[in-house]
C-alpha cells in the first residue's frame, strides 16, 4: 500500500534525519572560537527533516492505506532490470572480502556484453545473431569513444590485459 | 559595449571547430530527449567526463547545445508517440498526439520546433542585455544577499513547485544532508563519516543525477509496460512551409508564452509549471476553447514556446550568480568548476570570452538545432522503434560508464544504483527529485555563505533583514517558504474553494 511505502520511506528519512543531529552534536553545533562550528549547519538541517518527516508520517497515516504501491505485474519488470544490473556492476568490480578476491572484476566492457546479451535474450528473445552484434558492438563503440578518442579510462579485466591494453 | 561584446561572443562561437561541436551536440542532445530515461540532465552528466580535455568554451558549447537538443527532443516524442520525454513536454502531449492521430504530426512537429525556436530566441536576447546588469548588480552583493538568494531558490520550490511542499522540504533537506557529508573545508572535520574512507569524499551530485533520474526513470517506465505505438511523422518541406504561413496567426500566444516562460524560468522548477500556465492562458484566452486537447495547433504552441523560454531562461541566474535555475544548469555549474572556472558574476570581468562565447552559442544553437531536427524528425522517430529490452539495457550502461568516468572510480557505479532506487521510490510517492539534486550542488556554498554572514554579525540571524537588498530577497523567500500555509487561510478568508494542486516536478 502506499501508506505503508509513505511510512517505510519516512522512517527512513527520520533515520537520516537522526544521524545528522546526532553526529552534529559529536562535532559541536553551537558557537566555535572563530563561527559556528562543524556541526552548526548539519544540525538545524537535521531537526527540520525531523520535523518535516514527522509531519509526512501523520499526514500519510491519517490518508488511509490508498492504493498498492506497487502490483506484482508492475514489479516484476523493474526487478528484470534491476537484478540483472546489480550483476552487471558485481562483475565489473569483481568481489573482495577482507584481502580475498572472490570473484576477480571482468571490466566494464565485457560485463556489459554480458548484460546486454542477457536482457536481450531473456526478456526481449531476440534472435542469436541480433544478440551477438548488438552486446558485443555497443561495448566496442564505447571502448573506442572513451579509451581511444576521449582517453578516459573505464574499468578493465583480465581479457583487456590479454588483448594489450 | 554590449553589442562589442557579442561580436566578440560569435567570433568565438562561430569557428568551424565549435559550430562542429555545436552540431554533435544537438544531434546527440535530440537522442537523449527522444530516449525515455535519459534527459537533459542526465545526457549534460553522462558526457561531461569527455569535455575535461576540451577548452572550457567549446566543452560548454557542447553541453549546451546538447540541453538544446534534448529539449526539441522532448517535443518529438510527447506529438508521435505520446510520451513526453521530459516532465515539461507534457502540456504538448495535449493536442500535439491528437494531431498526430489525425495526420496532422507534420504540422503538430513544425509548430512545436517553430515554437521552441521563437521562446528561446525570445529569452536569449533578454539574457543578452540583462545579464551583464544582473551580474554588475550581483558584484555588489556579499555573504548574507547570496545566502538571501540560496533560500529564495529553496523556498521558491516549496511554494511554487506544486506536490506536497513537505515533501518538497524533505528533497532539499536530504540534498543539503548529502552535501554535508565527508570533509568540511573550513574546520577539516570530517561528517557523518563514521570512519568509512568511502564516505570522506562525499556525495557527487553529477552520479545523483545519472541515478535518480536515468535508472530511476528506465525503472519507471519499464513499470508502465513500455509500449510505443507511433503516428506517422508526415513531415515535409511543404509541410513546413505551410504551417510556417499559419503560425503568426498566435502571434499573441507566442508572446505570452515567451514572457510567461521566462519570468518562471529564470526561477528554479520553472519549465514545467510554464507550459502549464502558457497552455491554460491560451485555451483561456482562445475563441474556441472547446477545440483544446482534440487537437488545437495553438495547443503545441504554447506549452512549447514557454517551456523552452523557460530551459534557457534557467541559463541566467547560472552565469550571473552561480546559481543554476535547473537540475541541467546544475551539473553545467560543475563542468565549470571542474574546467576551473569560478561561477558567478566575476565571470562577465574575468572571463568575457566564455560568457559571450556561451552567450552567441546559444543563438547559433538554437538556429542550427531547430533546422536540424526540422530536416531529421524521420530519423529521431526512428529511434523510438528500437526494441525496449535493447534500448533499457543500453541506457542502463550508457549510465553506468557516465557514472565511473566522473572520478574513475567504481563506488561512484555503487551509487548510482543506490540513487536510481531511490529516485524510483521518490517519484512513486511524489517527493520532487530536481531539489534534491540543487541542494547536494548548492550545499557547500550555501553553508559558507550562512557561515560567512553569521560570522559579520556575530552569530544573529538579523543581518539577513539589515541590510536592504538582503532583506527584499529574504522577507521574498519567507513569503514563498509560507506560501502553502498562506494560500488556503487567504482562500478561506475570501470564501473561494481551495486550490487543486498544481502539476509537481520541474
Amino acid at each position: 500500500m502506499t501508506r505503508t511505502a509513505d511510512l517505510v520511506t519516512a522512517a527512513l528519512l527520520l533515520l537520516i534525519g537522526l544521524i545528522a543531529v546526532f553526529d552534529s552534536l559529536r562535532l559541536g553545533a553551537g558557537w566555535g572560537s572563530d563561527g559556528p562550528q562543524s556541526g552548526f549547519f548539519p544540525f538545524w538541517l537535521g531537526t527540520l527533516l525531523l520535523a518535516a518527516t514527522l509531519a509526512i508520517a501523520v499526514q500519510a497515516w491519517r490518508r488511509g492505506p490508498g492504493k498498492p504501491f506497487v502490483t506484482r505485474e508492475q514489479l516484476r519488470p523493474v526487478m528484470q532490470v534491476l537484478w540483472p544490473a546489480i550483476a552487471m556492476v558485481t562483475v565489473t568490480g569483481g568481489v573482495t572480502l577482507g584481502n580475498v578476491t572472490v570473484l576477480p572484476g571482468l571490466g566494464l566492457y565485457v560485463a556489459s556484453v554480458l548484460y546486454l546479451a542477457f536482457y536481450m535474450r531473456w526478456v526481449g528473445r531476440h534472435r542469436w545473431l541480433t544478440v551477438a552484434l548488438i552486446s558485443i558492438g555497443i561495448p566496442v563503440v564505447t571502448f573506442l569513444v572513451f579509451e581511444q578518442w576521449f582517453l578516459v579510462p573505464m574499468p578493465k579485466g583480465p581479457l583487456e590485459t590479454w588483448l594489450g591494453y | 559595449m554590449g553589442l562589442e561584446n557579442l561580436l566578440l561572443g560569435f567570433s568565438i562561437a562561430v569557428t568551424p571547430f565549435n559550430l562542429f561541436v555545436a552540431v554533435v551536440g544537438i544531434a546527440l542532445g535530440t537522442i537523449i530527449g527522444v530516449l525515455p530515461g535519459l534527459g537533459g540532465a542526465n545526457g549534460v552528466a553522462i558526457l561531461l567526463p569527455l569535455t575535461f580535455t576540451m577548452p572550457p568554451t567549446s566543452a560548454i558549447i557542447l553541453l549546451t547545445s546538447l540541453y538544446w537538443g534534448a529539449l526539441f527532443g522532448g517535443a518529438i516524442t510527447s506529438i508521435l508517440f505520446n510520451i513526453p520525454g521530459e516532465p515539461w513536454s507534457v502540456a504538448t502531449t495535449f493536442d500535439g498526439y491528437p494531431l498526430a492521430r489525425q495526420g496532422q504530426g507534420g504540422q503538430a512537429l513544425t509548430a512545436a520546433f517553430t515554437s521552441s525556436f521563437v521562446g528561446a530566441l525570445f529569452s536569449i536576447v533578454l539574457i543578452t542585455l540583462f545579464a551583464p546588469l544582473l551580474a554588475e548588480i550581483a558584484l555588489r552583493f556579499g555573504p548574507p544577499e547570496f545566502f538571501a538568494i540560496q533560500l529564495l531558490t529553496f523556498s521558491s520550490f516549496v511554494g511554487l513547485g506544486g506536490g506536497n511542499p513537505l515533501k518538497s522540504l524533505v528533497s532539499i533537506l536530504l540534498g543539503f544532508i548529502l552535501a554535508a557529508v565527508g570533509l568540511d573545508i573550513v574546520t577539516g572535520q570530517l561528517r557523518m563519516t563514521f570512519g568509512i574512507t568511502d564516505l570522506m569524499k562525499g556525495f557527487d551530485f553529477i552520479i545523483a543525477v545519472i541515478g535518480l533520474f536515468g535508472i530511476g526513470e528506465i525503472l519507471l517506465s519499464v513499470e508502465e509496460g513500455l509500449t510505443f505505438r507511433g503516428a506517422a511523422t508526415g513531415m515535409n518541406l511543404k509541410v513546413v512551409l505551410q504551417t510556417w504561413k499559419i503560425l503568426p496567426r498566435y502571434a499573441r500566444t507566442f508572446v505570452r508564452g515567451a514572457f510567461i516562460g521566462f519570468w518562471m524560468g529564470f526561477k528554479p522548477g520553472g519549465a514545467t509549471p510554464a507550459s502549464f500556465m502558457s497552455y491554460a492562458f491560451a485555451k483561456r484566452f482562445s475563441k474556441h476553447p472547446e477545440r483544446f486537447g482534440k487537437g488545437e495547433l495553438e495547443g503545441v504552441v504554447a506549452p512549447e514556446t514557454a517551456a523552452h523560454a523557460a530551459g534557457v531562461a534557467a541559463i541566467l541566474p547560472m552565469i550571473t550568480l552561480g546559481i543554476p535555475g535547473s537540475p541541467t544548469a546544475a551539473v553545467m555549474l560543475g563542468g565549470l568548476i571542474i574546467w576551473g572556472l569560478q561561477p558567478g558574476p566575476l565571470l562577465f570581468t574575468e572571463k568575457p570570452d566564455f560568457v559571450w562565447g556561451l552567450i552567441a552559442s546559444m543563438y547559433t544553437g538554437n538556429i542550427i538545432g531547430v533546422l536540424m531536427v526540422l530536416a531529421g524528425v524521420p530519423f529521431f522517430a526512428a529511434i523510438l522503434r528500437i526494441p525496449f529490452a535493447i534500448l533499457t539495457p543500453l541506457i542502463v550502461v550508457v549510465c553506468a560508464v557516465g557514472a565511473y568516468a566522473v572520478h574513475s572510480s567504481m563506488i561512484d557505479v555503487w551509487y548510482m544504483m543506490i540513487f536510481g532506487v531511490v529516485g524510483y521510490v521518490f517519484k512513486k510517492l511524489d517527493y520532487p527529485l530536481a531539489p534534491l539534486v540543487l541542494a547536494l550542488v548548492l550545499g557547500d556554498l550555501a553553508e559558507n555563505a550562512l557561515r560567512q554572514s553569521l560570522i559579520m554579525s556575530q552569530g544573529s540571524l538579523t543581518v539577513f533583514f539589515t541590510r536592504p537588498i538582503a532583506c527584499v530577497i529574504t522577507v521574498a523567500a519567507l513569503f514563498f517558504l509560507f506560501m502553502p500555509i498562506l494560500t488556503p487561510w487567504w482562500r478561506r478568508l475570501r470564501g473561494l474553494p481551495p486550490t487543486p494542486s498544481a502539476p509537481a516536478e520541474a
